[in-house]
């Protein structure tokens, strides 16, 4: 006989966690279902993982046990071009301080240890199993085919929390591969490169357990609409970049050498300068957010995590493993209430939509949806920090010249770059997306 | 670094199957090639005219699936539970 569960969880990532966690809890007979050797093993990210609240809730001051590298409390933008930079940055000795406003992770480490909390609360973890398709008893889902013997599964409702490529919500009809391609949509090739935490502490000038993120705009993506990044673990960096996919189509350039060149640029060598490689890994994300999402639910079936898009990007900020949890517990909400009325209808299950409308998931993507058509302008990759590089040159720089006053200046920065039109259009194209 | 020695930090359990299918002969006269750029560990190569494809050394992203214009990609998918690539750190 097949094995019938209350839901199967497909994805052990932080949203498919997150869900068996809560279900578990609630007594439900869940099973999650991982297809790496281990949770995490499939999973990267760029690094930073912002405060949870709803993480919080479930395990109060989670910060004590998880496995934490450092705690962000040094936010640096730097704007660059081949020669020159220049920074904003933002430090905040309260972000030091419990609940800690961003920490650096390792998803191997992280994935795993929040998996297990899962399985402590009474999920049976299934890990080196893929999923390959739903069952379906008409329209309705009734559970999962896995890539192996007697891999049938059946459930009340299944949760694809499978990750960005979500093969799943295409099978089950929610999403269409052919459609991602019309959105933003980015590829991160990032290096973990060793160094002595004292070196890390001296170099980037923080306290122990004390980290920083920088992100970087300009030259370093060679005009292509990305960004690149460093964040300090413990004893490592996590060094990388993520750009847009149309956009390296169009420029022909190679990620992997973007990546590369980053790293000769002189003011990222010093900073790497002796590390080692310890692992170098390649992911996708759905930057789109709100504008690429699935439809989040179906009759036995709901979506969340990357799978959904949710992804959280305006240019400065970029977050997706709270966005994840959060709604993996209201996934798991959902199903707690629809297995109360015994009702796992899509009818029922929207309630999952309308839990996201309220809080800050759906709040957030959706006050910032706009974002997305912002950043594609390529004038804030290539004009702009070249403009600002160039501005502040033009205002150090001593050569025995007369000085221009401030507006001047400002001109001469900005003669054959960008025209008075173009700073206006894009002011309203920020004003929209982000006042 | 190339990519090759970068290749060599990470942890592999080569499965025997091929998770993703490639027509290379397709591919050849692809005018695009965009695989080649979007690619994070340059699975795709082109040389003297010559599309090749190695699967082994796949991080599982689906850049190329989503990139491939003319679908010469013919299949996607994980490959088998416990096979591919395991990040150490992630």
């Amino acid at each position: 006989m097949t094995e019938k569960f209350d839901a199967i969880v497909v994805g052990a990532g932080p949203a498919g966690t997150t869900a068996a966690l809560v279900m578990a809890r609630a007594g439900m007979k869940v099973a999650l279902i991982e297809r790496g050797a281990y949770p995490g093993a499939k999973n990267m990210f760029g690094g930073v993982f912002y405060y949870s609240e709803v993480l919080n809730q479930l395990i109060p001051e989670f910060w004590k046990e998880a496995p934490i590298e450092r705690h962000i409390v040094r936010r640096v933008t730097t704007f660059m071009t081949p020669q020159a930079s220049v920074s904003m940055d933002y430090e905040n000795s309260n972000f030091g301080k419990p609940p800690y406003n961003g920490v650096t992770l390792l998803r191997s480490r992280f994935d795993r240890w929040y998996a297990q909390k899962a399985v402590d609360a009474g999920a049976l973890l299934v890990p080196e199993t893929v999923v390959d398709d739903v069952i379906r008893d008409g329209q309705r889902v009734i559970g999962i085919k896995a890539r192996r013997d007697q891999g049938d599964l059946l459930a009340d409702v299944v949760i694809a929390a499978d990750g960005v490529n979500s093969l799943l919500a295409e099978k089950a009809g929610l999403k269409k591969s052919k459609e991602l391609r019309r959105h933003s949509i980015s590829v991160t090739a990032k290096e973990i490169l060793s160094l002595p935490s004292e070196t890390i502490e001296e170099r980037f000038n923080c306290a122990a357990d004390e980290g920083v993120a920088i992100d970087f705009l300009g030259a370093c993506t060679q005009g292509i609409q990305g960004a690149a990044f460093i964040y300090t673990n413990k004893s490592s960096l996590s060094l990388g970049m993520a750009t847009d996919l149309n956009s390296l189509r169009e420029h022909h350039i190679s990620i992997a050498d973007l990546v590369e060149s980053f790293k000769e640029h002189p003011s990222v060598k010093r900073l790497v300068k002796g590390a080692t490689l310890k692992e170098y890994s390649g992911h996708l994300m759905p930057e789109g957010g709100y504008k690429m999402m699935p439809k989040l639910y179906g009759d036995g079936i709901l979506v969340a995590g990357d799978a959904a898009a949710m992804v959280f990007y305006t240019g400065l900020s970029l977050e997706g493993v709270n966005f994840a949890i959060a709604s993996g517990f209201y996934a798991g909400e959902a199903v707690k209430a629809a297995k109360a009325k015994s009702d796992f209808s899509a009818a029922s299950l929207s309630h999952y939509q309308k839990l996201l409308e309220d809080s800050f998931v759906l709040k957030d993507l959706k006050s910032f949806r706009s974002a997305s058509s912002m950043l594609a302008n390529k004038r804030f990759y290539t004009v702009y920090p070249d403009f600002l590089c160039t501005m502040m040159e033009n205002m150090f720089k001593v050569d025995g010249k007369p000085r221009k006053r401030m507006w001047g200046l400002m001109r001469q920065s900005m003669k054959g770059k960008i025209s008075m039109m173009d700073l206006a259009k894009d002011g309203m194209q920020a004003r929209k997306a982000l006042l | 670094m190339n990519i090759e020695d970068k290749l060599f930090q990470i942890r592999f359990n080569v499965d025997t199957i091929p998770h993703i299918k490639v027509d290379l002969k397709a591919c050849d006269s692809c005018q695009e090639k965009w695989c080649l750029y979007v690619c994070p560990v340059q699975n795709y190569k082109l040389e003297e005219g010559k599309m090749s494809f190695a699967w082994q050394g796949c991080v599982e992203c689906g850049a190329c699936r989503i990139a491939c214009e003319k679908g010469q990609v013919v299949e996607w998918n994980y490959p088998r539970g416990g096979y591919g690539v395991c990040f150490r750190y992630g």
